[in-house]
């Protein structure tokens, strides 16, 4: 039960990251689909720092560099969809599926490359991070708390602090909602849309780290992130794009997706004998009906995916 | 050639835009993706980029070439099944990215009923047929009445179609290795006929009605868009939901009905390859296929004209199978995955190249319209237009074609 416990805190941290970095990108006004390509290259970032940081760094340092990488890969990548999507009005939804693809094939190619250069013989696209990964976790008793897990309730904190109580989260809902109308008291459009972009950029790419760190102690970049940047785009709409809210969705997807990976230690669940794969479905159902039933009235920002022109009113 | 009698110039043809700027895309998508190889490897990068190019013909023997073409074209068949699919929808408004899932659940059904059944190929593809319908049916009912977004669903239903593949497919794999049991020893009558192609194409056993079927479908879809009723219905209620309802359209119907479609195709498609026994399922696959998304690469390279898709199918598929004779000691064959996300991407930016060329027509017009004025000959020649060689030409009369 404390391994649920733990899985469920974990995985449901990473959906809160990433879901709440949807979340500024969608107020700026754009729909950010490329969340799943940002999480695996922020977390090819974070994995390369670990790999190629001397052995005997001390632990915080490591947590920091990582987090660094992470997030300077991250938003780095995020720029491409913003400046596609903000300075030349492209599909939004063409370039985030071009970045969810891009994201994978580019990791792969990478890893590869890196490896074959290291041993000429290694044509994997894995990196391990088995030392490293010791720094992210404390054991309580045999709870393994990672950091992350306060990363992600930091990320709350601030998320709603920015968006409801400062100037610049509120400017930049209102670029969501009716740009024009803002272009008229003066908000520079573009920058804030740039902004929610580039935030987007830094939270999905954590919670890409955050993901790769979670169970395992070596990523095959092959599999990309497994949908899981697609699952918290249905956290944040189950959410309807208020941090409150998507912290308790990504609680409830994180407990199913957590299941999925110790339901053979909960013995009720192991007695009914359900293959894994109905586990690894569970998430995507759920939230397949909870959508239908919560889209009817849906509070998504008005001007969301509609790239903005001044001359329009 | 002759010129239209209204002097148009070359970039205000819709036609020929569409073909430069998918060119465009494709040069600057290859060109990044060589960038890309110099960064990892300088000296092989060349060789890399020409093997991908090359495809087949990095074979000398002839016979080999011709077979290894065919391969490709095998491959091409669920590709262009896929991207008419995606284009199907995206000319009603709907950005079907559930094309990868319907077109796992085609396969799926295609599979099991050839070896659970041994029924015979046509029944097998039919039944693709239908329930790929219905899967796509759920998105757009979805849709219409509960107002889901149908990238989110179709997502979802990627992955849920994706669990459900390899759970099903598990009762019919080989009981050694995750692989789905060869069709044509176990069910022969279930694999799709070839009516001859094999001995076309050197004895490629692949070859199979699929790929002349699925040319066929795109010029139906490309008549059913532009000369039907039908399709002129279901593109009013992409322009418009709520003008169409008003002009008494049942637009709801419409949506359902356009994303059943498009699942068909995309179901087709799994069934078009793997009813050809070229590959087997492997069940314990962990990512959605890439067929889907590459279908939406061909969907926009193409200009989003079926018939341009065809030629934009065979080359998204062309390099994808290219990427195989990369020489495997310095790059991976990931990089034509690569160049097609890159190549996506790029797509993304089709729009403004598009206003860039007409912006630039306009200027042009203007300039010689004066010149016009000035001068009373039948034809006068803006200097950039003299420039222009013939061949320009014919490119445009092959756009206007598209």
């Amino acid at each position: 039960m404390l391994l649920l416990l733990q899985y469920t805190l974990i995985f449901s941290s990473v959906l809160m990251l990433v879901a709440l970095g949807g979340c500024y990108s969608e107020h700026s006004g754009v729909i950010n689909l490329g969340l799943e390509g940002i999480m695996v290259i922020g977390a090819l970032g974070g994995a390369l720092v670990m790999r190629f940081l001397p052995s005997g760094t001390p632990g915080i340092l490591v947590v920091l560099l990582t987090i660094g990488g992470a997030v300077l890969f991250g938003v780095a990548y995020s720029a491409l969809l913003a400046v596609a999507c903000i300075n030349f009005k492209a599909d939004q939804t063409i370039v985030g599926t071009a970045l969810n693809i891009l994201g994978t094939a580019l990791a792969t190619v990478l890893v590869k490359a890196i490896n074959m250069h290291i041993n000429p013989d290694d044509v994997s696209s894995t990196i391990q991070y088995v030392t490293p990964k010791q720094s992210f976790i404390a054991y309580i008793g045999s709870f393994q708390f990672n950091w992350f897990m306060v990363i992600a309730i930091l990320a709350l904190v601030v998320a709603y602090v920015v968006l409801y109580k400062t100037k610049f989260g509120l400017r930049m809902m209102a670029c969501g909602e009716h740009p024009q109308a803002a272009a008229s008291v003066g908000i520079n459009v573009y920058k804030m849309r740039w902004s929610g972009v580039l935030i987007s950029g830094i939270f999905g790419s954590l919670g890409g780290i955050c993901y790769i760190l979670a169970g395992v102690s070596e990523w095959k970049f092959e599999n990309g992130v497994a949908g899981f940047g697609f699952l918290a785009l249905a956290v944040m709409i189950f959410g309807q794009w208020k941090p409150t809210r998507i912290a308790l969705a990504a609680l409830l997807f994180g407990m199913f997706r957590a299941l999925s990976n110790v339901y053979i230690g909960i013995d009720f669940l192991a007695a009914l004998n359900i293959p894994s794969t109905v586990y690894n479905m569970f998430p995507y159902i759920i939230s397949l009906i909870v959508l239908a039933f919560t889209s009817k009235n849906s509070k998504a920002p008005k001007a969301e995916g509609i790239p903005y022109d001044p001359g329009q009113r | 050639m002759s010129k239209p009698k209204e002097k148009k110039s070359l970039f205000q043809n819709d036609g020929f835009q569409a073909l430069l700027a998918s060119l465009i895309c494709i040069v600057l998508g290859m060109l990044i993706g060589f960038i890309v190889l110099l960064f990892i490897n300088p000296s092989g990068a060349g060789g890399a980029i020409t093997a991908v190019i090359k495809n087949f013909l990095n074979y000398s023997r002839a016979s080999l070439q011709i077979k290894n073409f065919g391969n490709t074209l095998v491959k091409m068949a669920p590709l262009l099944m896929c991207s008419l699919s995606v284009l199907f929808c995206y000319k009603v408004g709907l950005f079907n990215i559930g094309v990868a899932g319907q077109y796992v659940v085609g396969a799926c059904i295609s599979i099991y009923a050839a070896l659970a059944w041994g029924l015979p190929w046509w029944l097998c593809l039919l039944l693709a047929i239908i329930v790929g319908a219905i899967y796509g049916a759920i998105v757009g009912v979805l849709k219409a009445y509960c107002n889901v977004n149908e990238v989110i669903s179709g997502i979802m239903l990627n992955w849920i179609g994706l669990y459900t593949t390899n759970m099903i497919l598990s009762s019919v794999k080989e009981s050694t290795s995750p692989y789905t049991l060869h069709i044509r020893d176990y069910s022969p009558q279930s694999v799709l006929p070839n009516i001859g192609f094999s001995k076309l194409f050197a004895g490629n056993e692949y070859m199979s009605i699929a790929i002349p079927l699925a040319i066929i479908i795109a010029v139906a879809i490309k008549i059913i868009l532009d000369k039907t009723k039908f399709g002129y219905e279901l593109k009013a209620t992409g322009c418009n939901k709520n003008a169409a309802k008003y002009a008494g359209m049942a637009e709801k119907q419409n949506i359902i009905i356009t994303l059943a479609i498009g699942g068909a195709l995309a179901a087709c498609g799994g069934a078009f390859l793997y009813l050809t026994d070229y590959e087997l399922w492997e069940v314990t696959t962990s990512s959605v296929p890439g067929m889907g998304f590459n279908g939406i690469a061909a969907a926009f390279l193409g200009g989003l004209n079926p018939v341009g898709t065809i030629f934009a199918s065979y080359f998204i598929q062309h390099i994808t199978s290219g990427g195989a004779y990369v020489d495997k000691t310095l790059y991976s064959s990931q990089i034509s995955d690569l160049i097609s996300a890159l190549i996506i991407y790029l797509c993304g930016f089709v729009g403004f190249m598009k206003l860039a060329m007409k912006k630039y027509s306009a200027a042009k017009a203007a300039k010689s319209g004066q010149i016009d004025n000035v001068n009373a000959e039948p034809e006068p020649k803006a200097p950039e237009e003299e420039e222009a060689p013939t061949d320009l030409d014919t490119k445009s009369e092959e756009g206007g074609k598209e």
